[in-house]
C-alpha cells in the first residue's frame, strides 16, 4: 500500500495585479508518498515557489489561490482554520527557503529562534527546548553548538546559515520538508554537505522531501520522481531515470540539451530558443509552442493532455499522440524544423 | 602556442583589517600566486567561496593595487604608472547582471560609454554605427539601444554588460561569475555567446565560476584555488578526470553530476570542519585543518606547486 502524505489536485494560483491577472499556477496535480524525494524544476518563473507557498498557504498578496484542492493525510488544507494551518507549518510541513538570511531575524540569536519554534510547536519548556535545539545543530553538523546558540545570525557563515534553517525545519521532525533552491547559493563543498545531510535524515526519519532548484545535478543526486514545470503546469513527470534517459516533453529535451555533461567533449550548448510565456496573456495552446522546433499546428490551438508514456512517466506534448503527430507528417502541417 | 599574453609572477593582496583599537592583522586574500594565460585561451578558475577568485581578477586590472608581485602584458611590466594604456586590453564582466547596469542610463549610452572615455570614434553616426555593431555581437538588436536596462531580461541584461566590455576591443577579460545567476538555458546562450567571441575575436578569459561543469565546458586550463593560494593547475579534462590534490578530489567528488545513474554510482567526499579563517591561517599548508593526508611536514613548510608532469601543478606534500 502506497503512503500518501501530500495529494494535490488541479491547484490554481493566480495574482491579481494592476496589469492583469498573473496566472502562476494553472492545474498542478501530484502525490507524495511517505520517505519518497520529490523534484520540481523548470524555468524561473514557471510557479515551482508559488506551488510550494499555495500549499503552505502563505502567498502573499495579491496572491490567492483560486482552484484545486490540496489534501494532507486526507484532510483538505485550504479548508484549513487559521489555528489548524498554524500548527500544519513548522509541525507537519517545513519549509526551507532559498535566502537564508530572508528567514532568520537579525536581532535575535540563534538559540533563542530556534527554541521559539520549538516551543510554539511542540510542549517542551525553555530548558528542554535549548537542549534539543543544540541537538539539532549537533545533527545538522554545526560545530560547537553550546557556542553557536549565543551567536547572531550576521556571525555565522552561509553554510552555516543555512543549516541552522535546515535544523530549524527539522526540529519539529515534520512530515515533509520543502527545500526551495536549498544549496544554490552555497558552494560545491557545503552543498555536498547540506545534500548528504537531508539523505540521512530522510532516511533517518523517514520523511518526504520536495526539492525546488534548477540544478539538474542536484536533481539527479536526490530525486526519486521528478516534476518539470513550465508556464505554471507540470509539462513531464517521471522517475528520475525516466526523465533522464527518457525525456518525452521538448521543453525537457530543451532543458538536458542546455546543459554540459560530463564526459562529452567540447559539444556546442543548445540554449532554447525564444522568451518565456507571458502569463498575463497565456496563448490558447500548448505554452511552449512558440520556442518548440517541432510544434505542429495543433500545438498553437489545442492544450495538450497529460499523455501516459509509462506506468511511472507522463507528458503534456502532442508529439507522443501518435495518430496527432502521423497525421502532422502527412500533411506536411508542422510548424517548425528549422533550427533554431 | 600563441605565446602568452599575461603572466602573474607572485602575485599578492592583503587587506589590512582592524583587529583591536590599534591593531590591523593583514588579510591574504591572494598568495604568491603564479601563472600566465596565453592569446586566444580560457583559464577556469575554481575554489571555494571567499578563497580570493574575485580578487585575483581585480588585482590583475588593478582593481586594487596589488601588496606584490608582478603582471606581465605582452611580455612588458604592467603597475600602476602605466595601467591606464592598459585599461582598454583588459576587461571584466560581472556577476550580477541586475545591479552592474546603470538603471537610469540608455543601452546605447552604457555601450557607449566606454567608447566616450576612450574616444573611439570621430563622429556621432560613428558612435552608432559602433553600438548596434556591439549589440549584434552579443545577439541584442539595434533597437534594443533606445531601451533602458530594466527593460531587459538577465540573460539580456548580461549580454548587454558583454557588449560594454567588448566595446573598447580587449585583448582580455575577466568573467566573474558571469552566468551563475541565469536560468540554464540563457546560461547556454551565454556560453556560447562568449565561445563565438573567443574564436571571432581571439579574446583570451579568465573564467570564474562555481559551476564545474561549465568551467570544464569553457577553459582549456582549470587553477584551483584554496585559501588565497593555487593548489592545482592542470588541462581542464585532466584536472576534472583526474585530479590530484586532495582538496581538488573533494571539490570534484561533490560536484553534482545531472545523470542520475553516474549519481549513484560514485561517492561524495564530504569535507569535515570549516574553512580557516583568512585572518588565521594555518601553519604551513593552508588544507591541513581539513586534510585526510596531512602529516607533521604538512604543519611545518607550505608545499609549493611542482609539475608532475605534462604541465600539471600540484601543491601537495602527500599527493
Ligand atoms: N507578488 C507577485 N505579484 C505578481 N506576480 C507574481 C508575484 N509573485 C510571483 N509572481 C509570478 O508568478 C510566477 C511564478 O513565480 P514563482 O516564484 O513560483 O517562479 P519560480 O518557478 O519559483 O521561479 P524561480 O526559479 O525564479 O524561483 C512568476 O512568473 C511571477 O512573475
Ligand atoms: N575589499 C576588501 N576588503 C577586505 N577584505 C576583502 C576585500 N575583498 C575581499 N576580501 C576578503 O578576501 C577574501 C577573498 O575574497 P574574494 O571575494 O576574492 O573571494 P571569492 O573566491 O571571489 O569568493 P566567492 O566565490 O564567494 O565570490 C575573503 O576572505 C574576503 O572576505
Ligand atoms: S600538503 Fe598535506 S595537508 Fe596539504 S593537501 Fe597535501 S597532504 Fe593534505
Ligand atoms: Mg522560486
Ligand atoms: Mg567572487
Amino acid at each position: 500500500m502506497k503512503d500518501t502524505l501530500l495529494n494535490v489536485k488541479d491547484l490554481q494560483t493566480a495574482f491579481f495585479t494592476d496589469s492583469g491577472v498573473v496566472r502562476a499556477v494553472n492545474g498542478v496535480s501530484f502525490n507524495l508518498e511517505k520517505g519518497k524525494v520529490l523534484g520540481i524544476v523548470g524555468e524561473s518563473g514557471s510557479g515551482k515557489s508559488v506551488t510550494a507557498y499555495s500549499i503552505l498557504r502563505i502567498l502573499v498578496d495579491p496572491g490567492k489561490v483560486v482552484g484545486g484542492e490540496v489534501f494532507f493525510k486526507g484532510e483538505d488544507v485550504l479548508k484549513y482554520s487559521k489555528r489548524e494551518i498554524r500548527s500544519l507549518r513548522g509541525e507537519k510541513i517545513s519549509i526551507i527557503f532559498q535566502d537564508p538570511m530572508t528567514s532568520l531575524n537579525p536581532v535575535y540569536t540563534v538559540g533563542n529562534q530556534l527554541m521559539e519554534t520549538i516551543m510554539l510547536h511542540t510542549d517542551r519548556n525553555r530548558s528542554e527546548a535549548r537542549q534539543r535545539a543544540i541537538e539539532m545543530l549537533t545533527l545538522v553538523g554545526v560545530n560547537d553548538p553550546e557556542k553557536r546558540v549565543k551567536q547572531y545570525p550576521h556571525e555565522l557563515s552561509g553554510g552555516m546559515r543555512q543549516r541552522v534553517m535546515i535544523a530549524m525545519a527539522l526540529a519539529c521532525e515534520p512530515d515533509i520538508l520543502i527545500a526551495d533552491e536549498p544549496t544554490t547559493a552555497l558552494d560545491v563543498t557545503i552543498q555536498a554537505q547540506i545534500l548528504e545531510l537531508m539523505q540521512e535524515l530522510q532516511k533517518k526519519l523517514g520523511m518526504a522531501i520536495i526539492i525546488i532548484t534548477h540544478d539538474l545535478g542536484v536533481i539527479a543526486d536526490m530525486c526519486d520522481e521528478i516534476i518539470v514545470m513550465y508556464a505554471g503546469r507540470i509539462c513531464e513527470r517521471g522517475t528520475s531515470d525516466e526523465i533522464f534517459y527518457n525525456p518525452k516533453h521538448e521543453y525537457t529535451k530543451g532543458l538536458l540539451r542546455s546543459i554540459p555533461k560530463l564526459g562529452m567533449g567540447h559539444i556546442r550548448l543548445k540554449p532554447i530558443g525564444g522568451s518565456p510565456v507571458d502569463l498575463l496573456n497565456m496563448p490558447k495552446g500548448c505554452a511552449f509552442a512558440s520556442r518548440c522546433d517541432r510544434a505542429m499546428k495543433i500545438c498553437l490551438t489545442n492544450q495538450p493532455d497529460e499523455i501516459a508514456i509509462g506506468p511511472e512517466h507522463m507528458a503534456a506534448c502532442w508529439m507522443n499522440v501518435k495518430a496527432v503527430y502521423d497525421e502532422a507528417a502527412d500533411s506536411g502541417n508542422k510548424q517548425g524544423g528549422d533550427d533554431k | 602556442m600563441s605565446g602568452k599574453l599575461l603572466e602573474v609572477k607572485n602575485l599578492k593582496q592583503y587587506f589590512p583589517i582592524k583587529t583591536g583599537l590599534f591593531e590591523t592583522t593583514p588579510l591574504k586574500a591572494v598568495d604568491d600566486v603564479s601563472f600566465s594565460i596565453e592569446k586566444g585561451e580560457t583559464l577556469g578558475l575554481v575554489g571555494e567561496s571567499g578563497c580570493g577568485k574575485t580578487t585575483v581578477g581585480r588585482s590583475l586590472l588593478h582593481l586594487y593595487r596589488p601588496t606584490g608581485g608582478e603582471i606581465y602584458y605582452d611580455g612588458k611590466p604592467v603597475n600602476a604608472k602605466n595601467i591606464e594604456s592598459y585599461r582598454k586590453d583588459m576587461q571584466m564582466v560581472f556577476q550580477d547582471p541586475y545591479s552592474s547596469l546603470n538603471p537610469r542610463m540608455t543601452v546605447g549610452d552604457i555601450i557607449g560609454e566606454p567608447l566616450d572615455i576612450h574616444r573611439l570614434y570621430s563622429n556621432k553616426q560613428e558612435r552608432k554605427e559602433k553600438i548596434e555593431y556591439l549589440l549584434d555581437l552579443v545577439g541584442l538588436s539595434s533597437e534594443h539601444a533606445t531601451r533602458y536596462a530594466h527593460e531587459f531580461s538577465g540573460g539580456q541584461r548580461q549580454r548587454i554588460g558583454i557588449a560594454r566590455a567588448l566595446a573598447v576591443d580587449p585583448k582580455f577579460i575577466v568573467c566573474d561569475e558571469p552566468v551563475s545567476a541565469l536560468d540554464v538555458s540563457i546560461q547556454a546562450q551565454i556560453i556560447n555567446t562568449f565561445e563565438d567571441l573567443q574564436i571571432k575575436l581571439g579574446i583570451a578569459y579568465l573564467f570564474i565560476a562555481h559551476d564545474l561543469l561549465i568551467v570544464q565546458h569553457m577553459s582549456r586550463r582549470i587553477a584551483v584555488m584554496y585559501l588565497g593560494k593555487l593548489v592545482e593547475l592542470a588541462n581542464a579534462d585532466e584536472l576534472c578526470e583526474h585530479p590530484v590534490h586532495p582538496y581538488s578530489v573533494s571539490l570534484m567528488s561533490a560536484v553534482p553530476v545531472p545523470d542520475p545513474k553516474m549519481a549513484r554510482s560514485r561517492r561524495r567526499i564530504v569535507l569535515e570542519g570549516d574553512v580557516p579563517s583568512p585572518l588565521r591561517m594555518p601553519s604551513g599548508c593552508a588544507f591541513r585543518t581539513r586534510c585526510r593526508y596531512a602529516t607533521e611536514k604538512c604543519a611545518e613548510a607550505t608545499p609549493p606547486l611542482t609539475d608532475r608532469g605534462g604541465e600539471h601543478f600540484v601543491a601537495c606534500w602527500n599527493a
